[in-house]
């Protein structure tokens, strides 16, 4: 099986090559559109910034092959949030794979920190094989300043400040806010189903 | 609910991890990536590793030793010790870091902070402030508390935090190594400060300690040490009891 991780300048990309390692599996780093279209799946990372990240997706092609791609394909934190269709960072249009809105927190209270750092709890709205072997109420890392709304596809969520989109799913694509690949053993058995699928 | 972390801290020396009193008197405590694997086990929620040590190499051995944590630590951690430039940063962003933590090269040049976050965003930034309590004032210090600079701490949160520090790793010098608790009130006076994550560090001596960061020292994380790595306290009963104190915590 070829699992193709998009490298594009954007973030800890190594950390999801390591935590698949951890797992046995191997993948590749690429930002090549032909290996990442032929990949059997295919992970979207991403650490960053909407606006400018969007505009590398574009100038570089990948946001059409990102656009096109049939095989399970994954996006992680910001890569969650690209698959989106829109984006308050920035006022960016996004991939628009999934139809839902980015939106920024707003702290309604002074013990309410931006970003939303830390461990907190996932709780399923749709079952996904995604999460077959995960807990209700199972810990994930979470680091992020933006959220994506809940929605028709949000299959888990978190609630911080409101209740948030945690992951999302629409055919072939899966997406989670938070990072499994430093979500210890909770993120690994994702991965692993991932990998599954 | 947002979870309280609990945070392990390792002090890396010549690729070991060691142990002071009020930064001095060092300890050998073992390797970094066995005791952070250990750590792991236990239930820590992230763990921070500091190089100490003073060559010319070490922008190397710390990009080495960054490499090796993210291969085999599944939770997020972060790393410093005499990182100066965007340079530093970025080699040890593409060995895995998740965060990278800057003390006194910020405090010498504050835009450092702004051109860090800029470059890689809030989030892999985490500025560490070393505070002591001189005549009443809480005074920023360098160079592992020994140097005092004229700034004062609640000035240097907000003004980290402004220019785009996305946590601040707060220590009390005074409180340091002596196990008698963390510094609350100047803690909870940062935590008022600046609306980004405040880890507490410097004085953990018991699980009361923890409790009491949490909840009069308003922190988001507790950090420690010697505590942790002598097995005084084992993160899990630690986690247990904050627990049972009604602390959210990730068990």
């Amino acid at each position: 099986m070829k699992i193709v991780i998009i490298d594009y300048n954007a973030g800890n990309v190594r950390s999801v090559l390591f935590a698949l390692e951890r797992i046995g599996v191997v993948a590749e780093l690429s930002s090549d559109p032909d290996k990442i279209k032929s990949a059997d799946k295919v992970i979207f990372p991403g650490v960053g910034e909407a606006k400018n990240t969007m505009a590398y997706l574009r100038k570089t092609g990948l946001a059409e092959t990102i656009r096109g791609l049939k095989q399970p394909t994954l996006g992680i934190c910001l890569g969650m949030q690209l698959l989106c269709e829109y984006s308050e960072e920035g006022n960016t249009d996004c991939l628009n794979i999934i139809p839902l809105k980015v939106k920024k927190f707003i702290a309604s209270a002074t013990d309410q920190k931006i970003p939303h750092v830390g461990w907190n709890k996932i709780m399923f709205e749709k079952s996904t094989p995604l999460f077959k072997k995960n807990q209700p109420g199972d810990y994930a890392y979470f680091v992020h300043s933006y959220y994506v709304e809940k929605g028709d596809y949000t299959t888990a969520t978190c609630d911080y400040i409101l209740p948030f989109s945690a992951a999302l799913q629409k055919d072939n694509f899966y997406a989670t806010q938070f990072h499994p690949e430093k979500s210890g053993d909770v993120g690994e058995l994702i991965l692993k189903e991932f990998i599954n699928l | 609910m947002l979870a309280k972390r609990i945070i392990p801290c390792l002090d890396i020396k010549d690729g070991r991890t060691v142990k002071g009193v009020n930064f001095e008197q060092l300890r050998d405590a073992g390797d970094p990536v066995e005791l952070g694997c250990r750590y792991v086990t236990e239930g820590a929620d992230e763990l921070v590793f500091l190089d100490i040590t003073a060559t010319v190499e070490k922008r190397k051995t710390l990009a080495e030793l960054a490499r090796k944590i993210a291969r085999h630590l599944n939770i997020p951690f972060t790393i410093g010790g005499g990182i100066r430039s965007v340079t530093d940063a970025g080699i040890l962003l593409d060995a895995g870091a998740d965060k990278i933590s800057v003390n006194s090269a910020a405090v010498r040049d504050p835009a450092l902070i702004s051109r860090l976050a800029d470059q890689f965003g809030s989030q892999f930034v985490v500025v560490a402030v070393d505070a002591k309590k001189v005549n009443g004032e809480w005074l920023v210090h360098l160079n592992g508390g020994r140097v005092a600079t004229e700034h004062r701490l609640l000035d240097w949160v907000k003004e980290s935090e402004n220019r785009g520090a996305g946590e601040i790793l707060f220590t009390s010098m005074n409180n340091d190594g002596t196990k008698a608790g963390f510094a609350c009130d100047a803690l909870a006076a940062v935590a008022d400060q600046v609306s980004i994550p405040v880890i507490a560090s410097g004085g953990a001596g018991s699980m009361e300690h923890f409790r009491d960061v949490f909840t009069h020292g308003k922190a988001d994380a507790g950090l420690a040490a010697s505590i942790f790595h002598f097995k005084e306290i084992e993160i899990r009963d630690l986690k247990k009891y904050l627990a049972d104190q009604r602390i959210p915590v990730r068990l």
